[in-house]
C-alpha cells in the first residue's frame, strides 16, 4: 500500500532519522532543514524519547486484523504537538505550592510536574529502567518483551526515581487513547482509525431521524475538516 | 466607578434571571462576571465545537483552575490539599456559567425534600436520623414555589411529559411521573424522543412494577419562543451537551434564553473578566456598600452599589461571603457560625450492561436533558424504615451523548489496552447502556466549607476549603439504590454488567467525575442561628445582600439542583421587587 500515509511517513521517518539521529540526541531537539514533513519531525521529543513514544504507542494500541493502531494512525505526532499546547505546560492546573506528592489517590494530582516533564523523565526512566533489566532499550526489544515492560510500568512494580511508573504510564495510555479517537484536526486519528473502529460518527452531530432505530448507524465518520472514513 | 442600583456577582442561571427580573423593575443593573464573554456564536459555532478533546477533555469552558480553585480533605483532623485538576466536579467560567456547559436535565422539586428534617421525624421519629447528620427544611414551600418553577419551565423552554395538571391527570401511560407534584401548567414543548437505550430501562422497569417517565429536559423537542421572545431550536440529538455550547440553539442557558433580551434594557450593562474580591461593607457591617473587582486590565475597581446578589458557583458565594465576613463563619466543633454550615454533593452509583450485536445503543446519539428515569425509590416514595438510610435517587438512563476518548466503559476484567482492549472498544462501544441512580446526599455536622490556612488564589487570597467525605448512611443509601438498579438492568437481558458504587470505608475521590451538583454553605432557612440566608435568599446579617444559588439548599437533592435554582431565584427576585424595594430591610 504505497498510497498508505502511514507507511509513507514511517519510511520518511527512517530516511530522516538515520541523517539526523546523532545531531538530536546530542542538543536534545531536532534538526532544522533535514526532515522531509513536519508531520514526521517532532518538536518536543528527541530522537531516543521519539523511538520509545513511538513503539510504545504500537503495543498500546497495536495494529492488528481489525486494522490500524496507534502508530499508523498518527498517534506520536499528536502526544508530540500536544506538549505545545498549555496543557502539556502545566497551565491548566492550579500549581501553586506547597506540594505533597505522596498524598492519598483520591485527593488527585500532587505533583509539581507537568506534563511535559512526565514524558521527559518518565521516558528516561523507563528506557534506563528497561536497559538495566534487558540490555536494551524500549524500542529494541521485541513486542512480547515490550509488553512485559508495560505491565511492569502499569502495575507499577517498575520503579522510577522521580515520577513514578503508574502515573507515566496512565499519562501515556491516556495521551495514546486521546489521540486515537480525537478529532484529526489535533494531529492523531489518521484516516479516522479509531472512529471506523468503534462506529463513532465523528462531527456528523445530527440524528433526529435515528433515535427510536434500533439499528447500526449506517453513515462512515466524517471529520470537521469534511474528511470521511 | 459610578454607583448602581444592583451589582450581580456571576453571570449564570441565577444572575441572569436576578438582572432580567430586577431590570424589568427598573432597576440599573451592572452585572460583573469573571470569566470571558460566550455565546452561541463563536463559541459553539458548528463544526468547531464537536471537538471532545479541546471541549471535555481539556475542559475549554470550565473554571480556570491555575487561578484559583478549592482545597479539600476528608476530615477535621486532615491537612487539605489543592483540587489541582478537574475532576469529580466542573464549575463553570465565563458568560452562562455552568449553565452554557450543562445537560440540561430540568427538575422541579420532591416536596418532601424541601421539609426533609420534618418530614423524616413526622413518619420515622425523631431517632431515626444519625448522629451528626444536620438536614433541615428550607423555610419554603412547594405550593410557594409552583409559580416560579412554572415560569422557569417557561422560560427553559422545557420538554417534558405532565402527570397532572391543576389536578386532573393528563399523563397516565404517556410517559407522566406519578411520584411528581401538581402542576399549575403543563410542560411547554411535549417531552423528547425516546433513544433506544432509554426506552430498554423503561420497558425493564415496567416488568418490575416500578413507574417509567420521560426525563423533563431543557433541550428544545420542537421550535420555541419563551415569554422574554428568546428564541429556540429543535434539538437533534447531535449528542455534543455536556461540556460543549450547543451550537443549535437547542439547550437552554442564560446566553440562548435570558441574554438576547436583556441586551435590549439600557438598564443593563454585562463586564466580562471582572473578578470580584469581596463584597464591600459599611462600618457597622449591616449593609452592603458595593463590591471590588480585578478589571481585564488588572486594575482593582469599587463598584458601588444598593443591593449585592451574589449569584456565582455554588462554593464562590461562600468563599466570598467568608472573605468578606458576612455571617458568622461555621465552627464543626460548637455547631455555631452559619457559613460554610451543611455543605453536601450527590451520591451516584453507575450501571454499564453490555449487549451482544443485536442491541443497538447508538450513544453517541444523545441530548443532555432526555431519557427514561424511575422516582419509585426516590425522595420518601418507599419507606426508608427498613432499608435503614436517609435520602432517595432517581434512577436513569440520560443518554447525553458518549464520546471515544472519555466514554468506552468496557466488561470487568478487559484489559486497558493492546489488541484485547481494541477488540473489547469494537464490540461493545455502540452496544452499551449507561444507567446512574443519582442519589441525594445527606449534610452532616463535619462536612463543612472554610478558609483554607495556606493555600491562595492568584490574588493572594485564601482559597476554600472543603471538609467533606461520605458517611456510612451515604454508602448504605448508594448500595442499595444500585442493587435495584442492578434487578432493571438485570432484566434488560446483557450479556454482562459493571456496577460502580462505593464501598463501606471509601473515601470521597476527587480525580473521578461524578456530578458538579454542589450544595449548602450559604443554606436558606427559617432559623437564623442555622441558616446564613432567610427564606428570600437574604442575609440574615447584612440585609442588602441576596445569594441565589445551590449554596441556599440545606442538603443534596435526588433530583439535579438547576430547576430548583431557577425557581428559588424567582422567588427571591420577587420578593425584593415587591416588598424590598418599598421598605428596604430585612424581610423575615
Amino acid at each position: 500500500m504505497p498510497d498508505d500515509p502511514s507507511f509513507t511517513s514511517r519510511r520518511r521517518f527512517l530516511q530522516w532519522s538515520a541523517v539526523a539521529v546523532p545531531a538530536l540526541a546530542a542538543a536534545g531537539a531536532p534538526a532544522s532543514g533535514q526532515a522531509p514533513s513536519a508531520d514526521d519531525r517532532p518538536t518536543f521529543f528527541s530522537a531516543s524519547e521519539w523511538a520509545f513514544l513511538r513503539a510504545a504507542a504500537a503495543r498500546l494500541i497495536p495494529a492488528d486484523a481489525l486494522g490500524p493502531g496507534a502508530l499508523e494512525a498518527g498517534v506520536p505526532e499528536f502526544i508530540d504537538r500536544q506538549m505545545a499546547t498549555p496543557w502539556a505546560e502545566g497551565r491548566l492546573w492550579y500549581m501553586q505550592g506547597p506540594f505533597v506528592p505522596d498524598a492519598p489517590p483520591t485527593l488527585g494530582w500532587q505533583m509539581r510536574l507537568t506534563p511535559r516533564d512526565v514524558y521527559r523523565l518518565g521516558i528516561a526512566a523507563a528506557d534506563g529502567w528497561t536497559q538495566d533489566r534487558h540490555g536494551r532499550v524500549f524500542a529494541e526489544l521485541d513486542p512480547a518483551a515490550q509488553d512485559g515492560v508495560l505491565q511492569a510500568f502499569e502495575s507499577g512494580k517498575a520503579r522510577f526515581e522521580q515520577v513514578p511508573a503508574a502515573i507515566f504510564f496512565a499519562m501515556l495510555l491516556g495521551n495514546v487513547r486521546e489521540g486515537f479517537f480525537s478529532d484529526p484536526v489535533h494531529g492523531g486519528n489518521r484516516g479516522l482509525a479509531g472512529w471506523k473502529l468503534i462506529g463513532f460518527p465523528g462531527a456528523r452531530a445530527d440524528f433526529m431521524d435515528w433515535v427510536e432505530r434500533d439499528v447500526a448507524y449506517p453513515l462512515p465518520p466524517v471529520s470537521l475538516s469534511g474528511q470521511r472514513g | 466607578m459610578n454607583k448602581t442600583d444592583v451589582v450581580i456577582v456571576g453571570f449564570g442561571w441565577a444572575g441572569a434571571i436576578m438582572a432580567k427580573e430586577l431590570t424589568e423593575a427598573g432597576l440599573r443593573v451592572v452585572a460583573l462576571e469573571r470569566g470571558p464573554a460566550r455565546d452561541t456564536q463563536p463559541d459553539g459555532a458548528y463544526p468547531k465545537v464537536l471537538d471532545e478533546l479541546t471541549y471535555n477533555i481539556r475542559k475549554k469552558l470550565f473554571q480556570d483552575l491555575s487561578r484559583e480553585t478549592v482545597t479539600i480533605r476528608h476530615g477535621l483532623d486532615d491537612t487539605a490539599l489543592p483540587y489541582r485538576q478537574l475532576g469529580a466536579f466542573l464549575p463553570g467560567d465565563g458568560v452562562g456559567g455552568a449553565g452554557l456547559h450543562w445537560s440540561g436535565v430540568h427538575f422541579r422539586v420532591d416536596p418532601v425534600e424541601l421539609r426533609l428534617r420534618s418530614h423524616y421525624e413526622e413518619r420515622y421519629g425523631k431517632g431515626f436520623l444519625p448522629d451528626g447528620m444536620t438536614i433541615q427544611d428550607f423555610g419554603v414551600s412547594y405550593e410557594e414555589l409552583e409559580p416560579h418553577f412554572d415560569f422557569a419551565e417557561k422560560v427553559f423552554g422545557t420538554s417534558g411529559t405532565a402527570w397532572s395538571v391543576k389536578g386532573q391527570v393528563v399523563g397516565a401511560d404517556k410517559g407522566g411521573n406519578p411520584f411528581a407534584p401538581d402542576r399549575s401548567n403543563d410542560f411547554p414543548l411535549p417531552a423528547q424522543m425516546r433513544p433506544i437505550s432509554a426506552q430498554r430501562f423503561g420497558k425493564a422497569a415496567a416488568e418490575l412494577g416500578y413507574h417509567p417517565y420521560d426525563l423533563p429536559s431543557a433541550n428544545a423537542s420542537g421550535p420555541y419562543s419563551n415569554p422574554y421572545g428568546c428564541q429556540m431550536g429543535p434539538c437533534n440529538f447531535c449528542g455534543y451537551c455536556s461540556g460543549y455550547v450547543c451550537y443549535n440553539y437547542s439547550k437552554a442557558s442564560p446566553n440562548v434564553n435570558i441574554l438576547p433580551a436583556l441586551r435590549q434594557s439600557p438598564l443593563f450593562a454585562l463586564r466580562t473578566q471582572a473578578h470580584v474580591l469581596q463584597v464591600d461593607l459599611s462600618a457597622d457591617r449591616r449593609t452592603a456598600t458595593g463590591v471590588t473587582y480585578v478589571d481585564a486590565q488588572g486594575r482593582e475597581v469599587a463598584q458601588p452599589a444598593d443591593i449585592v446578589i451574589l449569584s456565582a458557583f455554588q462554593f464562590h458565594n461562600v468563599r466570598l461571603m467568608l472573605l468578606s465576613g458576612i455571617g458568622e463563619p461555621y465552627d464543626p466543633a460548637s455547631g455555631q457560625g452559619t457559613v460554610g454550615r451543611n455543605f453536601a454533593y450527590q451520591n451516584m452509583a453507575t450501571i454499564k450492561a453490555f449487549f451482544s450485536g443485536e442491541v443497538h445503543a447508538n450513544p453517541f446519539i444523545g441530548a443532555g436533558g432526555n431519557g427514561i428515569a424511575i422516582d419509585d425509590f426516590n425522595a420518601d416514595n418507599f419507606d426508608h424504615g427498613p432499608a435503614g438510610f436517609v435520602g432517595g435517587s432517581p434512577m436513569w438512563v440520560n443518554q447525553a451523548g458518549v464520546k471515544p476518548i472519555s466514554g468506552i466503559a468496557l466488561p470487568e476484567g478487559v484489559p486497558g489496552w493492546g489488541s484485547a482492549w481494541k477488540q473489547a472498544v469494537a464490540e461493545y462501544y455502540t452496544h452499551t447502556v449507561s444507567m446512574d441512580a443519582h442519589g441525594a446526599h445527606m449534610s452532616y455536622r463535619d462536612n463543612y466549607l472554610s478558609l483554607d490556612p495556606t493555600y491562595r488564589d492568584a490574588y493572594g487570597r485564601p482559597l476554600l476549603r472543603m471538609t467533606l467525605d461520605w458517611k456510612d448512611n451515604d454508602i448504605r443509601m448508594t448500595r442499595f439504590m444500585a442493587e435495584k438498579m442492578r434487578a432493571v438492568a438485570q432484566a434488560m437481558g446483557p450479556k454482562a454488567l459493571r456496577v460502580y458504587v462505593k464501598n463501606f470505608g471509601d473515601h470521597f475521590d476527587t480525580t473521578s467525575y461524578q456530578t458538579t451538583h454542589l450544595n449548602g454553605g450559604a443554606i436558606m432557612g427559617a432559623d437564623r442561628r442555622t441558616s446564613a440566608i432567610n427564606r428570600y435568599l437574604q442575609s440574615w446579617d447584612v440585609h442588602n445582600v441576596f445569594v441565589p444559588g445551590a449554596s441556599a439548599f440545606p442538603q443534596g437533592l435526588g433530583y439535579n439542583p438547576t430547576g430548583l435554582v431557577a425557581a428559588l431565584t424567582y422567588w427571591s427576585a420577587k420578593a425584593i421587587r415587591e416588598r424590598y424595594l418599598a421598605k428596604p430591610g430585612p424581610l423575615a
